[in-house]
């Protein structure tokens, strides 16, 4: 500090001398004048707005005008989705699944079958989406959402028969890695759905439910990889051990299509993007439209079977089918074209209060008297 | 280096350390070890000259600077969370991500003070390569090395204008008086020179010193930092010890002046030398804001702890609630659950990992930052610049620039604070006659009128004389015009560059003799030496001082005056030489007294005066009659001479006084011509130069308030003691009247002086007597044993100087008096006005006489004229007590009368040094403050610095209220360093004040700029920073609290970490340092203009109880407002927690830098640079991060999600709402109030927008309105009585002797 400052002092020294050799330049070239720069004297140039009635006055008529006009397009669409949602948990004793729910443990082997019938009031046009809803899971549980391995899902084999710490207590079991580890995988929503038309003659037609396209091009392409590329994943996977809820291994999640087993099961990816809230739904199947003409759920009667394996009624959860169809802005929810409704009309109010204010008080702004 | 045993080098290091630290070192000339190695050299313990400011090395840096950061308690509390981290069972994130913060902050503050040291170490390679002569013995001679290689007990020789290496035991200079003349600048900013001498008796009388034959060994003290102590002894081979103190001591870092070179023998080196012991590092203090921050900060302790416990809580009743062991609840890898009671107590710890952003620990960078910012502007603030001295501010306290912005009490020195302190000699009296110098008045007004012009007038006034003496004109003007414009820029450039002259100015240079007092002299000067009361005094002036005749301004300018001496006398000089030839030369006087010229006429006095002057008659005849040469005309060629070299004559004064009277002394003819320790030359009029021999000189000190000086009178062969000092220190120790045995008449002088002294006073003129002692041999001689004594003495010395001092200062014969005005600053009146405008309290603290105070206090505006003013004087406790309590009484009635709710004339308050020690006593103490608090201007007389710095404590204990101190000199420091901010101006007395102070300006004006402008931004900047960082942090950490409410309060992020920490990091980080840098509310005129809005920063300011806690509110609101629009808007969809967090994140960015732009005032280039900066660079890290991080970040899935999101219209229509709702209600706020009820603030952007001229109309408008246009007052020359109408108006007429005792 000192050391610097008498630095200083010692230049003061030698330009001392300079004048009297006749160098009064080189004096002048290093006086401690600051420099006369916009910037230094804090006098740059500056846009300096006064929030006031009169000044934001049309702000607030813009923002009115542009919000209600939005709200009301999105509370139309948000209630042109149709939407249909059908509780089979089995809480109540004379629902169907009753039995199903009480009598459930992780290691029947055989599932327990039940199904709901349901009656569909308007037809749902064109594609159908349709979603297993769970209540008051929280799969955003702190220490939930952590264990995973993303490595071993990523098909890193060295993550695969060494998981992350992170996977404790679902890493290993007897010895073998689990493959996929952790809890969210363990915890894998294994109910399986089935939809039925029952047409007026009182046929039940199978609804095609189609599995693939209901996960994340991104995790289906890059995040979630099989290890070994995707031929010939019970080798892949040797030296694993299924996840323990799980019945089957993980190459034998859809053994039909190889392009949909093992960890880039598209229902075993939708399970993996850990929920936000826990009240969520996870979209399970999708129902196609076949035809222009023909709705894809025309409304009419129909049956819901389910294999049920999931248990919920250890937390006091709920399990939902959900049909919708989906616009631009998503599921329904008229929420956001009623809030973007409101907040316009507010606007559009305080618009007015401001005109009030502006006229009442703005003849004195201009005045200038500052009082004190 | 040939090999050691460890055990001997243990017991030379012991060795060492023993040698170092005995009391008294011996030290030899290491000249016969030369070239030996260092085992055997006898100085090898004591440290080389290098030397280490650093504080850290290169490979310990990391170890050092870690050990150093974490004597901060925030850093502590950040590691602390990072290591709770480490813990698993209440980890809320990966453990090395929550590293990250706390590296990020460490490590700046690192890279920081690397770049510090850096500096430092750049400086120090500097210094330790700076080149110095050492004298070698191969070579028999002084050669060039460089400051590193200096050890002690080496010679050094130093030249002129060379800084000293180390501190050198000087024995040898090129003077032949052996002494050396140094300037201590770099020690303590004292511009003055000062003489070391060489050590007695070792004077070596060859024209070089031999340092081969030096064998002595000289024997000194350990070190120390005392700069005006040394003591050592040199011990010659014969065992003859000859002591030196520190006037044979040059200092490390002194520079050598006026001596060709010296030679000097190294004592101490290095870090030794007293200049690297007085190193002291940087003040610290806590400013007001700071310190209410820190309970803030404490409120967000407790909000954390709230938040934590309801998480804590949240969580173990969730638990509870569960009807069995849900699959999303993961047991620890024993497979077991914690019992809910345990999960809700690790929850708590979690979640202080996880909402500790609330503690704004960034907030002290930030803030540290911002400050360095707000300095940078203010020290390169162009009207806070000093083109004379070539200075601009300079902040010496880093962290308490918003203070400036809150002051309500401003303590101000006035001499050299209020005045420049550049003294002016105005008047005289001599032996009860008053000689008023009207003609230097006239020339002080015209110059006074030009001051702008001050230079031009100065070269174009000397001119018709010249024109009218027609000596030889010719010779001379080609010259002048010549060297003129060389001199003038000289002139320009002295204050940096030539730091050799005390003044530059010719203002108070030149004094224009009194025609009646100079015939006086001529008149006396004749008659006889013995009794001419008239020549004692001016000689008196002369030698009665510590001015040091510095020969000339460098060594090398001599050779160019040698060469234009006899053409370059000035006007004075030539004046004062003309008039030596009074009688004939007569009607030239008169004719350039009435030179029409561009001067302006003489007032009539003068004229009539005229009809007084008559010619010196008898000049001649009894000029010869005491075999002087005096009085008689010379010739041109005689005396143009010795004039030309007087001319060139610099003095260098500690006190501007003594200058003033050295040069009223001159221009009467007697010219201090040389001083050294023990004698004092004088030239007197006649041109005969006397040489006194100095007896003993009695140094000034505050406690006798005069000086002496103890001289044999070279004719009369006398012991004269001269005595100068403050009228009531003198007049207490008159004896018989000096007149009675003079004149016969029998007049009291005494009472005469004391007449003209109170006239002077009143004029505000500063004064001091003159006296004369003649002491008789006998006396002397027995007085001289006892002053021998005292000097000697080792224990209570400088009492026993001061009673010998005492013991010869009686009996003193009165000469006459002075009266040296010092003239008031450049625009203090306005810059007091402006103060109390803005609602500072003003008080003034001197060491002055009443009369003189309150005449400065009427001319700087600090009384009106229809002020009230108490004069509160009293001579005991009681009078004290009822006159203190009958003030306070109709002070209270006078506020209280509703009738004077609009009349009531400001009250001010005159209270001296006597009675302000009682009335700070204990009792009265609070009463004082009281009355003190209800007026508003104090001004306190009479004070010493203890007082100064006791008012300023007790008032800003008592009221608690902000206080500044401004003074310049010595006896300011107490204050300066009791009032919260203490500003140093850089004057004519020295640089303590600047040393001491947080902030140093040059001129008083600057403080209305600093305070009303700087002081108002700072405050407002930082206050504002300080409530958005707070705002901020609680904003986007409750984003995380109430997402507790939906996980279960298990203390998950929906926020990837990283981006978390980015977005404090990063994308919000540099908006609000900008905005407490750059922003700015109301623009420097306007605040210059008008100071009342200034009043908006005092007290609590800008960042009180309320805005905290509304901005807390706020960001409550917003907080909720940014979670649940989006929640609502997700509510029972599919999203997952990292895409559901990317919206919230976006929203809260923009929440965060809109809310910011809300409050920003003035929109420059540079903020839409870092607030759409700020956005980008958000868009761009994150959508990378996301596009990048497939795997890399576990819990969160980054990969893809802003993305996806971004192609999702619903996104933007919910930031769009949120951010729209969140911001609202404030900008509502804003309007609705800048619109119903607009602060004077905001009134004052409202006049920034017109168009300067109209704005400028408005302001004066205004103010006339106000009532704050008076008319200027002018100057001194017209004071007017202070209105006393108060019931207590117990003012001491005339301080006498009896009075001050």
């Amino acid at each position: 500090m000192m050391a610097s400052s008498y630095n200083a002092k010692e230049e003061d020294g030698h330009h001392s001398g300079a004048p009297a050799h006749g160098g009064a330049a080189a004096a002048a070239a290093k006086s401690k004048k600051p420099d006369n720069t916009a910037f230094k004297q804090q006098r740059l140039p500056a846009w300096q707005p006064i929030l006031t009635a009169g000044t934001v006055l049309p702000a607030f008529f813009v923002i009115g005008l542009i919000f209600i006009p939005i709200g009301i397009g999105l509370f139309v669409t948000s209630n042109n989705i149709r939407e249909f949602e059908i509780d089979y948990t089995g809480v109540d004793v004379d629902s169907p699944c009753y039995s199903c729910a009480r009598n459930f443990s992780w290691n029947n082997t055989a599932p327990c079958l039940c199904s709901v019938d349901f009656t569909l009031e308007q037809p749902f046009e064109s594609n159908v989406f349709m979603y297993y809803g769970l209540s008051n899971f929280y799969q955003n549980h702190r220490r939930y959402v952590k264990s995973r391995d993303d490595s071993q899902l990523y098909g890193d084999r060295s993550a695969l028969t060494n998981p992350s710490k992170e996977c404790e207590p679902y890493r290993m079991s007897d010895g073998q890695a689990i493959a996929p580890c952790g809890a969210i995988a363990n915890s894998l929503f294994n109910d399986t759905l089935e939809l039925y038309h029952i047409d007026s003659n009182g046929t039940r037609n199978t609804i095609p439910l189609v599995k693939k396209g209901i996960a994340w091009w991104t995790d289906k392409h890059v995040k979630f990889r099989n290890p070994g590329g995707n031929n010939n994943l019970t080798a892949a996977f040797r030296g694993t051990s299924k996840p323990v809820n799980w019945r089957k291994p993980v190459y034998d999640l859809d053994p039909s299509d190889p392009d949909n087993n093992g960890f880039i099961n598209e229902d075993f990816i939708v399970w993996m993007r850990t929920a936000a809230l826990p009240t969520f739904r996870k979209l399970y199947r999708i129902i196609q439209k076949k035809a222009v003409t023909t709705p894809t759920l025309p409304s009419g009667r129909y049956v819901l079977n389910i294999s049920y394996n999931y248990p919920v009624l250890s937390f006091d959860g709920r399990k939902r089918m959900i049909l919708s169809t989906i616009s631009w802005m998503g599921g329904k929810n008229p929420f956001l074209g009623i809030a973007y409704i409101t907040v316009g009309s507010i606007c559009f109010f305080l618009g007015v209060v401001l005109l009030i204010i502006h006229h009442k008080y703005d003849t004195r702004n201009n005045s200038a008297d500052i009082p004190n | 280096m040939t090999w050691r045993s460890p055990l001997a080098v243990v017991r030379d290091a012991l060795s060492g350390q023993r040698a170092r630290e005995k009391d008294l070192r011996n030290l030899v000339s290491n000249l016969p070890y030369e070239g030996l190695d260092r085992a055997k050299q006898p100085n090898r313990y004591f440290p080389g000259n290098a030397i280490k400011t650093t504080k850290y090395t290169v490979l310990l840096f990391i170890p050092m600077n870690l050990f150093e950061q974490f004597h901060r308690l925030a850093n502590i509390y950040f590691v602390g969370l990072a290591i709770l981290n480490f813990v698993p069972v209440v980890n809320a994130f990966q453990p090395e991500v929550a590293l990250i913060p706390i590296c990020v902050i460490l490590s700046l503050t690192a890279l920081k003070d690397a770049w510090e040291d850096f500096r430092r170490y750049q400086s120090d390679r500097k210094l330790n390569n700076t080149p110095c002569f050492i004298y070698s013995r191969r070579e028999k001679q002084f050669m060039e090395r460089r400051w590193k290689d200096v050890r002690v007990g080496d010679f050094v020789k130093v030249v002129c204008n060379e800084i000293v290496p180390a501190d050198l035991l000087l024995l040898h200079t090129s003077d032949p008086a052996s002494v050396c003349h140094i300037e201590t600048a770099n020690l303590d900013g004292e511009t003055n020179l000062k003489q070391r001498r060489v050590v007695p008796s070792l004077c070596i009388s060859d024209p070089e010193l031999e340092p081969e034959s030096f064998n002595s060994i000289v024997v000194c003290e350990k070190p120390d930092d005392n700069l005006n102590h040394f003591k050592c002894y040199v011990e010659k081979p014969d065992k003859e010890k000859v002591g030196a103190g520190i006037e044979s001591l040059l200092l490390r870092g002194c520079t050598v002046r006026n001596t060709d070179h010296a030679v000097g023998f190294v004592v101490y080196a290095g870090h030794e030398t007293k200049s690297m012991l007085n190193n002291h590092g940087p003040r610290y203090k806590r400013s007001k804001l700071e310190r209410r921050l820190n309970t803030d900060v404490i409120f967000c302790v407790i909000l954390l702890f709230v938040m934590c416990l309801v998480g804590a809580v949240g969580h173990f009743v969730w638990l509870q609630s569960l009807p069995s062991v849900p699959p999303y609840l993961v047991p620890h890898s024993a497979g077991l659950l914690d019992s809910p009671g345990l999960s809700g107590f690790y929850m708590f710890f979690t979640l202080i990992i996880l909402l500790q952003v609330l503690i704004p620990i960034s907030l002290y960078v930030s803030i540290e930052l911002v400050k360095i910012g707000q300095i940078f502007f203010i020290t390169n603030d162009i009207d806070l610049y000093d083109e004379e001295t070539d200075s601009s501010m300079q902040c010496k306290a880093l962290n308490i620039t918003e203070d400036l912005g809150q002051i309500e009490y401003i303590f101000s020195d006035k001499t050299g604070t209020l005045t420049e302190n550049k003294m002016v000699f105005r008047r005289c009296s001599i032996m009860g006659t008053e000689y008023p110098h009207k003609e230097n008045a006239i020339r002080l007004t015209v110059l006074d009128e030009h001051e702008s012009e001050e230079e031009v007038i100065f070269n174009q006034r000397p001119l018709p004389p010249r024109a009218g003496w027609t000596l030889d004109p010719e010779d001379t003007n080609p010259e002048r015009k010549q060297h003129q414009p060389g001199s003038q820029r000289k002139s320009k450039v002295s204050g940096n560059a030539q730091r050799d002259a005390a003044f530059s100015s010719p203002l108070e240079t030149e004094v224009i003799p009194d025609r009646k007092l100079l015939q006086q002299i001529s008149g006396a000067e004749c008659g006889g030496w013995q009794i001419d009361p008239y020549l004692d005094f001016f000689l008196a002036l002369a030698i009665c001082n510590t001015v040091v005749v510095s020969m000339a301004t460098a060594q090398r300018q001599r050779v160019n005056w040698l060469s234009h001496s006899s053409q370059r006398n000035t006007p004075l000089d030539t004046l004062s030489n003309l008039v030596k030839r009074a009688g004939s030369f007569r009607h030239i006087f008169t004719s350039w007294q009435h030179t029409p010229k561009q001067s302006r006429t003489l007032s009539e006095d003068s004229v009539i005066e005229e009809d007084h002057f008559n010619p010196p008659v008898k000049t001649e005849g009894a000029g010869d009659t005491n075999g002087l040469q005096t009085c008689s005309l010379q010739t041109p060629s005689q005396c143009d001479k010795p004039a030309a070299t007087s001319n060139k004559l610099s003095y260098e004064a500690e006190s501007p006084d003594e200058a003033a009277l050295v040069y009223a002394a001159k221009a009467y003819g007697f010219t201090l011509l040389a001083r050294t320790h023990d004698s004092v030359t004088v030239r007197l009029p006649s041109g005969q130069d006397l040489e006194f021999e100095v007896l003993d000189t009695l140094a000034f000190d505050s406690n006798r308030k005069r000086m002496s000086i103890l001289v044999r009178h070279p004719i009369t062969r006398e012991c004269v003691l001269y005595t100068k000092g403050a009228d009531y220190a003198i007049m207490e120790l008159l004896g018989t009247p000096y007149a009675e045995h003079f004149s016969g008449s029998q007049k009291n002088i005494a009472s005469d002086t004391q007449h003209h002294l109170d006239c002077y006073a009143k004029e505000g003129l500063r004064t001091l007597c003159i006296t004369k002692k003649v002491v008789c041999d006998e006396a002397y001689e027995s007085w001289s044993v006892n002053r021998q004594r005292a000097l000697a003495a080792m224990e209570n010395r400088e009492e026993l100087i001061m009673e010998t001092a005492v013991q010869l200062e009686t009996n003193l014969s009165l000469l006459g008096a002075t009266g040296v005005e010092d003239r008031l600053q450049e625009s203090v009146p306005d810059t007091i006005v402006a103060l109390r405008e803005a609602g500072i309290q003003v008080w003034v603290l001197t060491g002055d006489k009443p009369e003189t105070a309150v005449n400065i206090g009427y001319a700087c505006r600090l009384l009106e004229e229809e002020d009230l003013v108490i004069n509160m004087s009293c001579n005991n406790k009681r009078t004290c007590t009822s006159i203190l309590d009958c003030t306070l009484e109709e002070v209270r009635r006078y506020n209280e009368d509703p009738r004077n709710v609009d009349t009531t004339p400001d009250i001010s308050l005159v209270i001296d040094g006597r009675t302000l020690t009682m009335a700070l006593a204990s009792d009265l103490q609070d009463r004082f403050v009281d009355l003190a608090k209800r007026c508003r201007s104090v001004l306190c007389c009479r004070v010493t610095p203890l007082q100064k710095s006791w008012v300023v404590k007790v008032v800003r204990e008592k009221l608690k209220v902000m206080t500044l101190a401004v003074g310049d000199g010595a006896n300011d420091v107490n204050m300066i360093q009791a009032a919260d901010i203490g500003i140093g101006i850089s004057g004519q007395e020295g640089m303590q004040a600047v040393m001491a102070s947080d902030f140093a300006i040059s001129h008083f004006k600057h403080l209305k700029r600093l305070l009303l402008v700087h002081g108002h931004w700072c405050h407002t900047r930082l206050a504002n920073m300080i409530i958005y960082f707070f705002y901020k942090n609680v904003a986007y950490v409750n984003l995380l609290f109430w997402y507790q409410f939906f996980c279960g309060f298990s203390g998950t992020a929906m926020i990837d970490y990283w981006l978390m920490i980015f977005f404090n990091l990063f994308f919000t980080s540099v908006p609000p340092i900008m905005f407490g840098i750059m922003d700015k509310d109301v623009s420097a005129e306007m605040l210059m203009g008008v100071p009342e809005l200034y009043r908006t920063g005092q007290g609590a300011g800008e960042y009180t109880f309320s805005t905290f806690w509304v901005s807390i509110l706020d960001a409550f609101y917003q907080s909720l407002v940014c979670f649940f629009v989006p929640y609502l808007a997700y509510q029972d969809s599919d999203i997952d927690v990292f895409t559901f967090g990317t919206p919230l994140n976006t929203i809260s960015l923009f929440t965060i830098l809109l809310h910011l732009s809300i409050e920003i005032k003035a929109w420059t280039l540079v903020h839409w640079v870092i607030m759409l900066g700020s956005v980008a660079l958000y868009f761009i890290v994150t959508l990378a991060y996301s596009a990048i991080c497939v795997t890399c970040n576990p819990p969160s899935n980054p990969y893809w999600i802003l993305q996806s999101q971004m192609a999702d219209p619903m996104f933007y229509l919910i930031c769009i709402i949120t951010t729209v709702v969140a911001l609202l209600p404030r900008y509502m706020f804003h309007v609705l109030r800048n619109s119903i009820s607009p602060s004077p603030l905001m009134q004052a952007r409202h006049l920034d927008r017109l168009v300067p001229s109209s704005r400028d109309q408005w302001i004066k408008e205004w103010r006339t309105f106000r009532g704050g246009g008076h008319v200027k007052r002018s100057g001194l020359s017209t004071p007017t009585s202070p209105t006393l109408d108060t019931p207590v108006d117990i003012y001491p007429q005339s301080p006498t002797a009896s009075d001050i005792t």
